[in-house]
């Protein structure tokens, strides 16, 4: 994975295939200690203590196609090789959470890049999903929630094309304010 | 500053197009893999390119969307087009500019682009 943005992408597909309503992103950078931190959490079926247990191993996988499963091992090799850390927390019939804490400082860091398309299209893929993403660096933050959004489009469904319009533009600009407008 | 209240805008253009999506029922529909697999390989820009070009031209008889792996990882970023009626086209190796040349070619065209598809690829 060239992206960081993109091991989230593949970690809350895993919340979609849980069956999650609703699912919290959150991207939280601290630039005077240097990590990043990276969470998803999903109210999904949640694991076993057996699942929980074997999801970081490669060769474990609830698919029945192929007989790997990349997609946890990789997010916490990338975590791991920075010398941050990695944990899941899983309740069954609750929820599952996935966090990963990266050293930005570290030359085996990957860029987060992205982050605003996986949200985007998460968004667009699973209409009648709730998706809440949550980016701060140091003490300035902002949020987007598709159950305010729905809110305000009744029942227009969150794919429609100017919505997704509005969420790129949305997006774009919250993230150049939180860089104090300077692009990314 | 994008608002929350522009929303409500969208919703009322919306709701004046609604009626006429409903009359047709010829709903194609567009399958990205978007397994771990995929997402290496690069299907996230692929999916990106469907969404937007499918927005930019307004077409609302498509729907775009993401699925698993279907077993043929070295093949992705892989894409079905399902188009009522007629058979699955499996198009393989896919990047942003090949995504929209199939939007504008078949999506909006008809014709299948033959050159990506895996029947083409695995000769």
């Amino acid at each position: 994975m060239r992206e960081l943005s993109l091991n989230i992408m593949d970690i809350a597909q895993n919340s979609v295939r849980a069956e999650a309503s609703e699912i919290t992103i959150r991207s939280i950078e601290d630039t005077g200690a240097k990590t990043l931190t990276l969470e998803v959490e999903d109210n999904g079926k949640g694991m076993t203590e057996e699942q929980i247990a074997s999801v970081t191993d490669p060769f474990f996988t609830t698919r029945t196609t192929r007989k790997v499963g990349l997609g946890v091992p990789l997010f916490k090799m990338a975590a791991e090789q920075t010398g941050g850390s990695f944990s899941i927390t899983s309740t069954l019939g609750k929820g599952t959470l996935t966090a990963a804490t990266f050293q930005t400082d570290s030359v085996d860091m990957t860029p987060l890049g992205d982050i605003n398309a996986t949200v985007s299209l998460l968004i667009n893929s699973n209409p009648d999903m709730d998706i809440v993403f949550i980016r701060s660096v140091d003490d300035k933050s902002f949020t987007l929630d598709t159950k305010q959004m729905r809110e305000m489009l009744g029942d227009v469904p969150l794919n429609n094309p100017d919505v997704a319009l509005w969420i790129n533009s949305f997006l774009e600009e919250n993230e150049k304010e939180l860089f104090g407008g300077i692009d990314q | 500053m994008k608002s929350l209240a522009e929303l409500q805008a969208i919703r009322d253009k919306a709701r004046t197009q609604l009626n006429i999506r409903n009359e047709n029922d010829d709903n194609i529909r567009v399958l990205v893999g978007m397994a771990t697999c995929g997402i290496a390989a690069g299907a996230r820009p692929v999916l990106t390119a469907f969404v937007d070009e499918c927005a930019k031209r307004g077409l609302e008889n498509v729907t775009v969307t993401q699925t698993g792996c279907i077993g043929i990882c070295q093949y992705e970023p892989v894409v079905e087009v399902i188009v009522p009626g007629e058979e699955k086209v499996t198009y393989v190796k896919m990047d942003a500019e090949k995504a929209k040349k199939v939007v504008n070619d078949h999506l909006v065209n008809r014709n299948v682009v033959t050159e990506y598809t895996i029947g083409k690829y695995s000769e």
